[in-house]
C-alpha cells in the first residue's frame, strides 16, 4: 500500500504542475507526433452506406499505438519521483514498445514482461523492445499471457520498490493507475471532439473504441463523458465465441470479482478461480478490465459488445483495402462494430472509431488466416 | 470438540501458552489440496506431529500475486486436481476434528467472493478455522469482511511490510486478531538462503508499536531454523515457515509416503529453534 500511497500522492502533485503539464505536451507533440488527426474514412463510408465514419488515428503515434501517451507521462512521473529502474508489463508488446521508446528517451532503464505465448504471436515488438534497450523477461507462468506479466511485473515490484516505478499499460490494477492512465490517455478525446466539433460543427451519433484492458476506449470517452446524446461502445473481444475460455469479454461474459488489486468485472469460474481467455488480438487477451468500463457499464452510460476474431479479421481486411491503413487486430474489433453501427444509423450522422494502433505488428498472424 | 473450541480464542490461547514456556510460535503453511487431498492430509499430519504451533493452510488460486514460484506451482497442482475453496475448508475440517492445533487459512480475495463473503466464513467456522489472511485485501478496504469474520469468530490477520508507515501500522494493530503478519522482506514468498537484513529491524520495530496488543509473527523467506531462531530472539512471537515446507512436498511428488517423515523432521526442527533457552 505504501507505494501505491506515495504514487498517488506524486501524481496529484505533478498532475496539477503547469511546469510538468507543458514538459509532457512537448514530449507528446514533438517525441510522439501529436495532435493526431481525425481522419474522414469517405470510402469505408461509401461501403457500408449509413453513417459517416471519422477515424482518430492514434496509429500515426510514435511507435504505432496510443500506448505512448500513457508511457510518456508516467515516465516522467517516474523521473520527478527519482526513481530510474521502471518495469512494466506487456501484452501485444505495443506498451512495451512505448514503454521503450519513452525510457530510452528521458534516459531510464525498462524491463518488461511479456508471456511467452504472446513473445511467440508478436515476435516483431520482442526485437523492437530490445533494440530500443529494454529487458525483455519471458513470463511463463499461468496462462503464458498479459494476465500473468502483470502478475510477474507486480512481484517485482514489491521485490524492488525502493528504486523502481511499475508502468502500467492500462487502466487496470490498484488505485490509482485506472485513474492515473485515464488521465494520460485522455488527450485522445480531448482533440477528438474538438476536431469532429471544427469539421462536422456537431457531436458524432457514436463514439467507438476496441476494449481489453481499456485505456484507448477510456481515452476517448472520456470527454464525451458528458456529452449524453453521444453513444459509446466499446467492443471486447469475442474471440471463437461466448462460451468459458474462447472469448475476452469480462463485461459481456465475465461477472463482478477481483484482480489484481481492483474490483470489476472478470471471466472466472463458478469458485472464483480465473479462466483462461482466448483472442486473436494479444492485446485484448485479458480476463478483467478498466473497473471504469465497469461503472460505465453498470450506469448505463456505455454499451459493451463483442466482436468475433473473424469479424475483426475481416475488418482489418475491408480497412486495409478500402482506405489503405491497416488497422491493429485490437483497432480492428472496433472497426467492425462501427461497420455494423453505421449501417443501422442515418447518412447525416457521423461516428468516431478510436483507431488506436496500426497493423504492421499483426501481419504474421493475419497472413496465416487471410489466404494470399 | 472443536466445535466449542472457537469461542475460546484459541490463536491468542496458544500464544498466551507458548509466552509462558518462553517459546515462540512455530506456524507451518501448506498449501490445501496439493498434490492431491490424501496426501495433504498426511503430509498436514506431520507437520502437528513435528510440533507445528500453528497450521496455515493455502487456499490455492490461479493468480497467487504475493507468492514466488514454489507456492505458485503448489497452487496449480492443487488446482489441476479439482481442488476447490470449499473442498480446503473440509480438509481442515477432517484436521481439526482431530488435532487441537489453531488452523489459519490464506486466501486471496477473489475466491471468498465468489462463495459470498458471509457463506465463506461460515463454513470456515464449522470446519475449525481460527483466523484468516486475505493477501490482496488491504485493511483499508476490508472493514466489511473484517466485521463479517468478527461475527464467526474468526481473527482477521492482516499483513504488513517493512515499508509500513507507522500511521498504517497503528491501524492494522488495532484491527487485528490473533497475531500480525509481518512481511519480513520486500518481495514474494520463498526460500532464501539468509533472513533478508531489514528482518530482524521490523520486527523490533513493530514490537515495540504492538506494545503486547497483539503477537507479531514473521514470514516470507523464513525457511531454515537459524531463520526461525533469529526472528524469535529478535522479539517476535512466531515465525512462519511456507514455501521450504511446500518444496519438501514438490521434491516427493513421485513418492508421496515419504513426504510426511521428512516434513516431521523439517517441522521439529523448526519448532525447536522457536525455544528461546
Amino acid at each position: 500500500m505504501e507505494p501505491l500511497r506515495a504514487l498517488e500522492e506524486a501524481y496529484n502533485k505533478f498532475s496539477h504542475d503547469p511546469s510538468f503539464k507543458k514538459e509532457l505536451t512537448g514530449w507528446l507533440d514533438s517525441f510522439a507526433g501529436r495532435p493526431t488527426p481525425l481522419y474522414f474514412a469517405a470510402n469505408l463510408t461509401r461501403h457500408v452506406g449509413g453513417a459517416r465514419i471519422y477515424l482518430k488515428r492514434e496509429d500515426l503515434l510514435h511507435g504505432g499505438a496510443h500506448k505512448i501517451n500513457n508511457t510518456l507521462g508516467q515516465a516522467l512521473l517516474a523521473r520527478k519521483m527519482g526513481k530510474r529502474r521502471i518495469i512494466a508489463e506487456t501484452g501485444a508488446g505495443q506498451h512495451g514498445v512505448a514503454t521503450a521508446m519513452a525510457c530510452a528517451a528521458l534516459g531510464l532503464l525498462a524491463e518488461v514482461y511479456m508471456g511467452i505465448e504472446d513473445m511467440d504471436r508478436q515476435k516483431l515488438n520482442v526485437y523492437r523492445m530490445k533494440m530500443l534497450g529494454a529487458k525483455v523477461h519471458p513470463v511463463e507462468s499461468g496462462s503464458k499471457t498479459l494476465k500473468d506479466a502483470i502478475n510477474e511485473a507486480l512481484r517485482d515490484w514489491v521485490t524492488n520498490v525502493q528504486n523502481t516505478y511499475y508502468l502500467l499499460g492500462s487502466v487496470v490494477g490498484p488505485h490509482p493507475y485506472p485513474t492515473i492512465v485515464r488521465d494520460f490517455q485522455s488527450v485522445i478525446g480531448k482533440e477528438a471532439r474538438k476536431q469532429i466539433l471544427r469539421i462536422d460543427r456537431k457531436l458524432p451519433k457514436a463514439v467507438v473504441a476496441c476494449v481489453g484492458g481499456g485505456s484507448n476506449s477510456i481515452g476517448i470517452f472520456h470527454s464525451f463523458l458528458h456529452d449524453l446524446d453521444v453513444d459509446l461502445y466499446g467492443a471486447e473481444a469475442g474471440g471463437e465465441g461466448l462460451s468459458p475460455g474462447q472469448n475476452a469479454a469480462p463485461l459481456v461474459a465475465g461477472r463482478e470479482g477481483v484482480l489484481h488489486g481492483m474490483m470489476t468485472y472478470v471471466l472466472q469460474d463458478e469458485v472464483g478461480q480465473v479462466q483462461m481467455t482466448r483472442s486473436i488480438s494479444a492485446g485484448l487477451d485479458y480476463p478483467g478490465v478498466g473497473p471504469e468500463h465497469a461503472f460505465l457499464m453498470n450506469a448505463g452510460r456505455a454499451k459493451y459488445v463483442t466482436v468475433s476474431d473473424e469479424e475483426a479479421l475481416d475488418a482489418f481486411k475491408t480497412l486495409s483495402q478500402l482506405e489503405g491503413i491497416m488497422p491493429a487486430l485490437e483497432s480492428a474489433h472496433a472497426i467492425s462494430y462501427a461497420m455494423k453501427l453505421a449501417k443501422s444509423l442515418r447518412t447525416k450522422d457521423s461516428i468516431i472509431v478510436n483507431l488506436s494502433g496500426r497493423g504492421d505488428k499483426d501481419v504474421e498472424i493475419i497472413a496465416k488466416h487471410i489466404p494470399q | 470438540m472443536p466445535s466449542t473450541s472457537h469461542n475460546e480464542d484459541r490463536i491468542e490461547a496458544k500464544f498466551l501458552e507458548l509466552h509462558s514456556r518462553g517459546e515462540g510460535a512455530l506456524i507451518a503453511y501448506l498449501t490445501g489440496g496439493d498434490p492431491d487431498p490424501k496426501a495433504f492430509l498426511a503430509n498436514s499430519t506431520a507437520l502437528i506431529e513435528g510440533g507445528a504451533d500453528i497450521v496455515e493452510v493455502g487456499i490455492p488460486f490461479s493468480d497467487p500475486i504475493a507468492d514466488g514460484p514454489v507456492i505458485q506451482a503448489s497452487s496449480m497442482r492443487a488446482l489441476s486436481q479439482g481442488t476447490t475453496p470449499t473442498g480446503v475448508l473440509d480438509l481442515i475440517g477432517e484436521l481439526s476434528s482431530q488435532f487441537p492445533v489453531p488452523f489459519v487459512v490464506l486466501s486471496y480475495y477473489n475466491p471468498i467472493l465468489a462463495m459470498g463473503l458471509d457463506h465463506f466464513l461460515r463454513k470456515a467456522c464449522e470446519s475449525g478455522v481460527d483466523g484468516i489472511v486475505v493477501p490482496d485485501l488491504p485493511v483499508e478496504e476490508g472493514d466489511e469482511f473484517r466485521n463479517l469474520a468478527l461475527k464467526h469468530n474468526i481473527d482477521n490477520i492482516y499483513l504488513v511490510a517493512p515499508n509500513t508507515s507507522n500511521t498504517r501500522l497503528r491501524t492494522v494493530l488495532d484491527k487485528s486478531k490473533g497475531f500480525l503478519y509481518l512481511v519480513s522482506l520486500y518481495g514474494v514468498t520463498g526460500p532464501r538462503d539468509s533472513l533478508s537484513p531489514q528482518a530482524l529491524e521490523t520486527v523490533k520495530k513493530v514490537k515495540s508499536l504492538a506494545r503486547g496488543k497483539v503477537p507479531v509473527s514473521a514470514g516470507f523467506g523464513v525457511s531454515q531454523p537459524e531463520h526461525v531462531s533469529a526472528i524469535i530472539r529478535s522479539g517476535a512471537d512466531g515465525a512462519i515457515v511456507g514455501s521450504a515446507l511446500v518444496n519438501i512436498v514438490s521434491q516427493h511428488l513421485e513418492s508421496p509416503n515419504e513426504a510426511p517423515d521428512h516434513l516431521k523432521s523439517s517441522v521439529a526442527k523448526l519448532k525447536a529453534s522457536t525455544r528461546k533457552s
